[in-house]
């Protein structure tokens, strides 16, 4: 059972029209990047982006893992799983090390490269809209409902649904269940995903699981590691001693 | 007269000083102008040279636990002499790592955060912590060289009571973060090259680090017999050829038993068909071991060419390069592919990191020089001994009586 809510994005309904990449930069006050939306790319100012692939259309944006591997590599906890679903993050405690953005599977964490004193950017899955009550402004500026914005249970029954009724029209394949351990925003598309340039071969497992075997270690090393140096030393100055005992004895 | 030897120009001196002026205008503007407009790294490569630099400065300064480990804990104390050269280099590219990350956070002014906010499932929390208690450890393991300067000897004494758990901390403090550098690129099995990218990755780096931290020992001992003395510096050093050879024995050790773990890895998961794909990255992975591991295990594995001077000095530069090039591999090439962005620093990224490295050598130069880092270990371990049998001598008369 995922608790929080999530995205349901489809490919075979969105038409491309740009309104959710509009309704992000309003509603996070982002400047424009670019005339056109569909040859603008995520930075940071840009936190969704509309892509265009042959006929079809696709979102891209952080993928909200139920196990976020930015969270976990965080040393200060500057970002975390929002009860809401969202993965969040607080400017006032990073320290800029980019650790996230080098952990993240997807490689969606921005930087603000351009400022003196910068900060980590990413779609919020406008947390702090949800939590005054409102919705994600991506998902109420969608005129096809390609975006669904919802209880990620909820979400996951309907795109089983829609694969059932219509397998022809689907791959067969919900992008996001599985990956990095499940993210909240789910895609489904008529082609293989690796088409519509999302990253293949994201590993089943929740990536901080990948950490936490080596460091899961520490506590053994260091009591074992303790133990022998302590012993070592013990021992061998023991021996030193006995050795130059044994020297003076025979000396005398 | 001692004034004019001070400002007599040399080739180093003005070399050195160029570098730390460019370096300090580097410093600067990277400060006031932000990481955009000085260095190349970009959303895609969030990391480079400086921190790639970061693994090589703490892989090379490995001596510093391995050395004191020998000598204090298990009291072989014919390598005495090495102790406070592998402490000196240790608590200098320290400094440097520690100047090279706060030059490289992006909130300088938050550098303090990790004090009062943990997240202990972090890599990097484990890390931070590490060289933060590593750095206050090796501080503790060379201050009696300055208080001893100054004849300071009362608080040498109280630090020679705590000195064994100090060591033995510094030890675990080391391999806990040594191998730590490996684990942070564990979370990233689809980004980094499969012929870096393991599940053993922490073994690997804390394997390799002993080897070339002694090499690094090796090498140094060579250029400062070569500055101090004019014929054979061995003796003015008190450096002696049969312990540079016993540690040469150990670098070949850690490099076979490096190469087998890497052996067992690629067979273990099937990573052998890399070898023979035509890349950047295959060629850059040849040369690290060939030049890091296989001709430095080929010549040591000979006891003539541990016993020559001019080998050893050579084969340790070998596998120092070997180090670099892996850190820069795994940090930098390994992760240029799944990039799609081909890295190379800037100038303000080379410049501070020049800067630092002129920096931290002319701090060895003056230390080795005006402070006693270079034991003579013939003469001290016999006044031991002999102030020793002293004790004991009078130890049985104060009993006989």
């Amino acid at each position: 059972m995922r608790k929080g809510n999530g995205i349901l994005f489809d490919v075979t309904l969105c038409v491309g029209c740009g309104s959710c990449y509009e309704a992000c930069k309003e509603a996070n006050n982002l400047p424009e990047t670019n005339k056109d939306f569909l040859k603008d790319h995520l930075s940071d100012n840009t936190f969704t982006v509309v892509e265009q692939y042959g006929d079809l259309f696709t979102r891209k944006n952080c993928m909200h893992c139920d196990d976020p591997a930015c969270a976990s590599v965080c040393l200060v906890g500057a970002i975390k799983k929002s009860e809401t679903g969202a993965v969040i993050y607080d400017a006032e405690k990073c320290i800029g090390c980019r650790y996230c953005m080098q952990a993240c599977p997807y490689k969606m964490p921005r930087y603000e490269w351009g400022k003196a004193l910068p900060s980590i950017r990413k779609c919020s899955l406008c947390d702090t809209r949800v939590k005054e009550g409102k919705l994600p402004a991506c998902y109420e500026a969608c005129p096809t409902e390609a975006t669904l914005y919802g209880n990620l249970e909820e979400l996951i029954v309907i795109a089983k649904k829609r694969m059932k009724e219509n397998p022809d029209q689907y791959f067969d394949k919900i992008y996001g269940l599985e990956e990095a351990g499940g993210t909240h925003v789910l895609v489904l598309s008529p082609v293989p995903f690796e088409q519509l340039g999302f990253v293949p071969n994201v590993p089943k497992e929740a990536m901080p699981e990948f950490t936490m075997r080596a460091m899961e270690k520490i506590p053994s090393v260091v009591s074992i590691g303790g133990v022998f140096l302590g012993g070592m030393y013990w021992l061998t100055k023991r021996k030193n001693e006995l050795a130059k005992e044994k020297n003076t004895n025979n000396g005398n | 007269m001692k004034l004019m030897e001070i400002l007599k120009p040399t080739f180093w001196k003005v070399f050195s000083v160029l570098v730390v002026i460019v370096g300090l205008v580097s410093t600067f503007l990277r400060f006031s102008q932000g990481l955009g407009a000085t260095t190349n790294l970009h959303d895609q490569v969030p990391w480079g040279l400086w921190i790639g630099f970061d693994f090589i400065g703490v892989g090379l300064a490995a001596a510093g636990f391995t050395i004191a480990a020998t000598v204090h804990v298990f009291n072989i104390h014919k390598y005495e002499a090495f102790v406070r050269p592998a402490i000196l280099t240790a608590f200098l590219s320290y400094s440097v790592v520690v100047c090279l990350l706060i030059v490289d956070l992006g909130r300088p002014d938050h550098f303090w955060h990790p004090l009062v906010m943990w997240n202990i499932h972090s890599v990097m929390f484990e890390i931070t912590w590490c060289l933060i208690c590593y750095t206050t450890v090796l501080l503790l393991e060379f201050a009696p060289v300055v208080l001893e300067k100054f004849n300071l000897h009362k608080p040498i004494k109280y630090l020679k009571m705590i000195s064994i758990p100090v060591v033995i901390l510094g030890v675990l403090f080391s391999t806990l973060h040594q191998s730590s550098f490996g684990s942070l690129y564990l979370i990233v099995p689809g980004k980094l090259h499969p012929l870096w990218y393991s599940s053993l990755l922490p073994v690997h780096f804390y394997i390799s680090c002993i080897a070339s931290g002694l090499a690094m020992i090796i090498f140094e001992s060579f250029i400062i017999a070569r500055a101090f003395s004019k014929e054979d510096g061995f003796n003015n050093t008190g450096l002696k050829m049969n312990l540079l050879t016993g540690a040469s024995y150990v670098v070949l050790i850690a490099l076979i038993g490096g190469f087998l773990l890497k052996a067992y890895d690629f067979i273990a998961n099937g990573k052998l068909g890399y070898l023979f794909v035509a890349s950047t990255e295959t060629y850059l992975f040849y040369l690290e071991i060939i030049l890091g591991t296989f001709i430095p295990i080929a010549l040591l594995s000979q006891k003539k060419f541990r016993e020559d001077k001019k080998w050893l000095y050579l084969i340790s530069i070998a596998v120092i390069c070997g180090l670099i090039l892996n850190r820069l591999n795994v940090s930098i090439t390994g992760l240029v592919a799944s990039s799609g962005i081909n890295y190379f620093p800037s100038f303000d990224e080379i410049s501070i990191t020049m800067m630092l490295v002129v920096l931290a050598i002319s701090a060895f130069r003056f230390i080795a020089k005006y402070f006693t880092v270079f034991i003579d270990e013939e003469s001290h371990s016999e006044r031991n001994e002999h102030t020793e049998k002293a004790e004991i001598v009078n130890a049985r008369e104060v009993l006989n009586s």
